[in-house]
Order: C-alpha cells, then structure tokens, then sequence
C-alpha cells in the first residue's frame, strides 16, 4: 500500500459534559490512501460521524476528547493552531453533510457562499471567484448554473442542493473528501445519480473519499474499501467485494443479512440482529457486540478483543473467527 | 421584492380604516359628556346645545365618524375642546418630541440588547450568559416609572449632573441638537431604553442560541471560516427577527410610555393622551390615539419591507 493520505490511529474520543462521560469512539486506526474510496458503515450512534468530524476537528471543543493521532498529508491533525485549522478545513478537506438544506446558511445565496469559500482560502477577485463557481457548478451538473448562483437553498430540490453542496465542498480543491450520509435524505433515484457523480469527480480529481453510510448499497456503489463500525469501534474491514462476499465478523454478517434484497420472497421475514447497540456510556466488559452475538462465550466477556488480520486487507476485531467462514451472506 | 412591498402598502388600507374605525368607537363608547368639562357648572341648556352643535355631536354616530374620517384625510383633525387649539398641531408637536425620545431609546436599547444577547447566546449558560440574562430579566420587568424615579434621585437630586424634567428651555416647540437639550434627553431616554433592552436581549438570545445549535454552522466552520466569519453568517441569520422586534418596540414606545413621560414631564404624546383622557377631551383623545395607530401601522410596513430584503425566504 502507498503512504495513505489520511491516516487516523488509535483515535478514540470521548464526550464530556452528561452525567457520565460518552466514549463515542473507541481505538478506531484507518488509512486511506490517495484516490482511494472508503466507506465506514454502521448503524445509528455506532461513531462514524464522530469519527468523520474528528478528521477536520469539527466536534464541539469544549465539551469533547480526543486522543490518537491523526495524518492528512502528513500533517497532525490534532497539533494544529486554531488559524492552521481554518486553513486546513476547506481546502487540503473538505466537508459534504446528509441534509443539504440545513447544512447551507439559509440566508446566503449559493454563488455567495461558494465565492466566500474560495475567497477564505486565495487571494483572487470577486469576479474570478465567480466564474470559478459557474464552473463548480457546472461540473457537478447543474442544469442552468449561471442563474442558480444567485439561488437560495431553499429554492432548489433535494437533489440540486446536494449537488451544491458538492461543488461548494470542491471549491478549494480539496484532496480528501468527507461525505456524511451525503445520499440519505434524497429519493432513491437521485441517490445513485449523486453517487454516481461522487464516483465519477473521485476519479477524476483523484480525490480521497471517506464515506459515512448506514446504507450498504450505498457504500458498495462508491468504496473501494469498507469499514464497519460498531459501539466506537471498527469491528471489520476489507475490500468492498471481499466484505460482501466473504464476511467475518458476525455483526457485519447481521448487517448484510438484515437487508431486503431482491431473492426476498413475500412473506419471509426480514433477519434482524436481535438487542440493541450497548450504551456508550457504560459499555460491557470484553467485545461489545458479545450480548447480542450468537457465537459469544465466556471469553467473549472479558478482556480486550484485539484486531485479527485474515488475509491482505482484510481484518476484524472478533477471537471466534476460526467458526465464522460465512458464504455468500448477501 | 417591489411587487411584494407593493402588496404590502395596500394591505395596509383596510388595516388603516379599521384602525380609524376602532378608535373613533372607543372614545365614543366610553361615558361622560365632553362638554361638561369644559362649560362652567351652571351653563345654560341653550349654551350646551349651541355648543354640542358646533362640535357636531348632535349629529349620529356613523354621519359623525364619516365626517371625522373626511376631515383627518385632509390633516385637520379637529379642534381641542380644552385648549381651542387645532388638534393637528397639538398632535404633531407631541409626536415629535415622542419620536425624539423613542427613537433614542429605541437604539440604546437595541445596541445593549444586541450586545447582552448575543453574549448571552455565545456563552449560553456560562456565567457571562447568567449575568446577560439576570440583565434582560431585570429589564422586562423593573417598573419603570420607579427606575425613573431612582434616577432622578440619583442623577438630579443628589448628583445635580442632569436635569430632572422636562425637554428643556423652549418647552416642547423649540427642541435643538445643543449640549443643553441633549441633557435633558438622557435621563428618560435611559429609563425608557431599558425595556426593549430586556426584550431584544432575550430574543437576540434565544436566537443565537438557536442559530448556534443548527448544523449549517458545522457546515461554515468545515469550509474552514474563522469564528469571526460565522459570527457574521449568525448575525446575518438573526437580523431579521431582531429588527422586527426592534420595529414593534419602537411602535410601542411611540405610544409614548406614559409613565415616563409624567414622571419626567417629557411633552409628547404620553402627556398628551393623559391629559386628554382627564379633561375628557375627545377630539385631542381620537386624534392623538389615530395618528399613533397610524405609526405603528407605517412602522410595520416598514419592518415587513426590511425582513424581506433580509431573509430571502420571506419574498414570494
């Protein structure tokens, strides 16, 4: 493997400020290497957000905790000064959110907010600031994009504002490419066409994407590579295709197992992983999917459960492997 | 925008004639013959009647209101039963020194309620925002006609470094831009500040709080804006909202606070409705409470145009 572009290790971070401390994320270490794709899949509260947010220092900084390190282009993320940190964000990376319309100030048109971002980071005119953003614009597809410059968010559909949204997040050039759930709140067709369009400016930009999803589809779709997360911590991870055809873990084996899929048949009933997530902030002792796995024992139970490697990029964090050679789960 | 505040303007139409309508009744409804006032206790039935006549309160309600209503389109609104000065010049004079007061008061309050909110918001539930808040609070909700007082005390009385009453020499015709007048100002400016202060702080508050909490600030921060550059995108979020606050403040106070203006004999239109209302002075009463309505009706004419050229969302 090449010298990844972000490097996260050992992160963990922990939120202050409730009546117990929250540990959201939980020794998670993940590379990304230039123009690679990955995807981190997880269920609601599982810390993949958090652990996106703590890539560009974006959790509340009074009220939270980070340790571990963390390498974008072979910067410490974490050592830098407030001004370096507003340098770095918007344009070494770059940030799109679920829901474009609350992600975008409602109150600014989007040529402005595109031309305050450019602006943030060079030294160039208002007007070849513009036409910059004409090209963003146009780039990600946007069907008459001189007139819906001066268009507010609220103005455009779904599917348009997440494509803003875009534009407006490659405005600097950024390298590495933060999507939270960039395709969750849009209707299905227009889903895969953002999709598409990610995968797409991902190769041509070679761009490095990290791909927060709770969608699997989603993340096959635009990953290389896919890391499943689970209480704060990546539990598998492997190439796209090996965690769908081959997977470990047994959470990751719930997950693909618990989705609707086409060999469905009227009637059948749809596999859920039985429990729910523990609580952050009293996690059991041991493996914390143990409760609610169906191979945990005693030794489950206890201890730390260190992270196994399988084969060449492919590892997870579970001591019964030798009974979890699962085929075609999907 | 310009169709908009078109439509604006003639919504305000109907609003206007209600308005007109409502405050001819009140004074109306009310009992107690205005004359009786005025005419000496053993006057004569024919001097009454000779004088009903003349005021043309012998005639119906609605021929008197129509006849009301005409003349105030043309600017005369009558002639004062206790003064016989034309009711016209009694109310603009009053208005403006009104203004005056209003207009000061309105914009300290503005800029401390500005300044505490937004502290407040910024640092919500630290002990700056508790110490902003115990502010606001004590804003609302101090009687403001005893505030005066204590600053009268305070400030005349006992320091002797501002004038306890009063708008200052020339009375309430002749006020000027001069060290001396401004003096005079301070004291009811202050007192009367301190309620949109409260209000404005509150809400400035709650709206930068609200503000804050919303994820499109992740979202200016993540474009990697300093915390001076989100300051501004928040302040451009709650300028609407403030100054619609701000507009129907100044509305109110426009109303002359009554209070104030008798605790520190401020001439505008406070004075003006008190006295009217003692003397039973209807023509004074209904002119004065109209061109008052009429203010605040131009007023949020005036903050509606304003907000909508702020908030995008509001135009169409």
């Amino acid at each position: 493997m090449t010298v990844p572009f972000l490097s996260i290790k050992n992160l963990g971070v922990t939120f202050k400020g409730g009546t117990r401390p929250v540990r959201a994320v939980n020794d998670v270490s993940l590379d990304i290497a230039p123009g690679e794709a990955v995807a981190l899949i997880g269920e609601s509260g599982s810390g993949k957000s958090v652990t996106m947010r703590a890539v560009m220092r974006l959790n509340p900084e009074k009220r939270s905790q980070l340790d571990g390190q963390i390498l974008v282009g072979g910067r410490d993320v974490m050592e830098m000064s407030t001004r370096q940190l507003s340098k770095f964000r918007g344009s070494e990376a770059a940030m799109i959110f679920q829901e474009p319309l609350l992600a975008l100030d409602p109150v600014y048109a989007l040529g402005d907010q595109i031309v305050e971002a450019i602006r943030r980071h060079e030294v160039i005119s208002r007007d070849k600031a513009r036409a910059r953003a004409l090209e963003l614009f146009e780039q990600v597809r946007i069907p008459s994009a001189r007139s819906r410059l001066d268009n507010y968010p609220h103005e455009m559909s779904g599917g348009m504002r997440q494509r803003a949204m875009i534009a407006l997040a490659l405005a600097c050039r950024p390298k590495l490419l933060l999507a939270d759930e960039p395709t969750t709140a849009l209707d299905a067709t227009v889903q895969i066409q953002v999709l598409l369009l990610l995968r797409e400016l991902q190769r041509e930009l070679g761009l490095s994407i990290l791909f927060v999803t709770h969608d699997i589809g989603a993340a096959i779709e635009v990953a290389d590579r896919i890391a499943v997360m689970y209480a704060g911590q990546i539990v598998e991870e492997a190439s796209a295709r090996d965690l769908i055809r081959t997977p470990r873990h047994p959470y990751t084996l719930g997950l693909l197992k618990s989705r609707a899929h086409d060999a469905m048949v009227k009637g059948t009933k749809l596999d859920a992983i039985p429990g729910a997530p523990p609580d952050l902030a009293n996690l059991p002792d041991g493996c914390p999917f143990s409760p609610r796995c169906f191979l945990a024992d005693g030794g489950c139970r206890t201890g730390k459960i260190g992270i196994e490697q399988i084969s060449a990029g492919h590892q997870a964090r579970c001591r019964r492997l030798d009974q979890t050679v699962f085929r075609d789960a999907g | 925008m310009l169709g908009y505040s078109l439509r604006r303007i003639i919504y305000t139409i109907p609003v206007l004639l209600g308005v007109s309508l409502v405050c001819f009744a009140l004074v109306h409804i009310s009992p107690g013959d205005p004359l009786i006032s005025i005419l000496p206790a053993d006057a004569s039935v024919e001097l009454q009647d000779r004088l009903r006549v003349l005021y043309g309160f012998d005639r119906s309600y609605p021929e008197q209101f129509l006849l009301w209503l005409g003349r105030a389109l043309q600017g005369d609104l009558g002639t004062s039963i206790a003064t016989g000065r034309p009711v016209t010049a009694e109310v603009i004079n009053a208005v403006g020194n009104t203004l005056l007061l209003a207009a000061v008061a309105t914009f300290v309050g503005f800029v401390l309620g500005c300044f505490f909110g937004f502290v407040a918001g910024y640092f919500s539930n630290s002990p700056m925002d508790k110490a902003a808040s115990a502010a606001a609070v004590f804003g609302v909700s101090v009687p403001h006609y005893w505030l005066g007082m204590v600053l009268v005390i305070i400030f005349s009385a006992q320091l002797g470094w501002l004038p306890a009453s009063g708008a200052g020499p020339g009375g309430s015709s002749q006020w000027k831009l001069d060290a001396e007048h401004i003096s005079y100002l301070i004291l009811p400016a202050l007192t009367m500040s301190v309620i949109p202060m409260g209000i404005i702080a509150r809400t400035v508050r709650a709206l930068v709080a609200e503000i804050l909490a919303q994820e499109f600030v992740i979202g200016l921060r993540a474009r990697g804006l300093s915390e001076f550059g989100v300051f501004l995108h928040v302040v451009k979020n709650a300028a609407p909202t403030a100054l619609a606050v701000m507009g129907v403040q100044l509305g109110y106070l426009l109303g002359g606070s009554i209070l104030i203006e008798t605790v520190f004999s401020w001439p505008g239109t406070g004075m003006l409705l008190n006295s009217a209302i003692f003397q039973r002075d209807l023509p004074l009463l209904q002119g004065t409470i109209l061109v008052l309505a009429l203010f605040f009706v131009v007023l949020n004419l005036l903050v509606d145009i304003m907000q909508s050229a702020l908030d995008p969302r509001i135009k169409r």
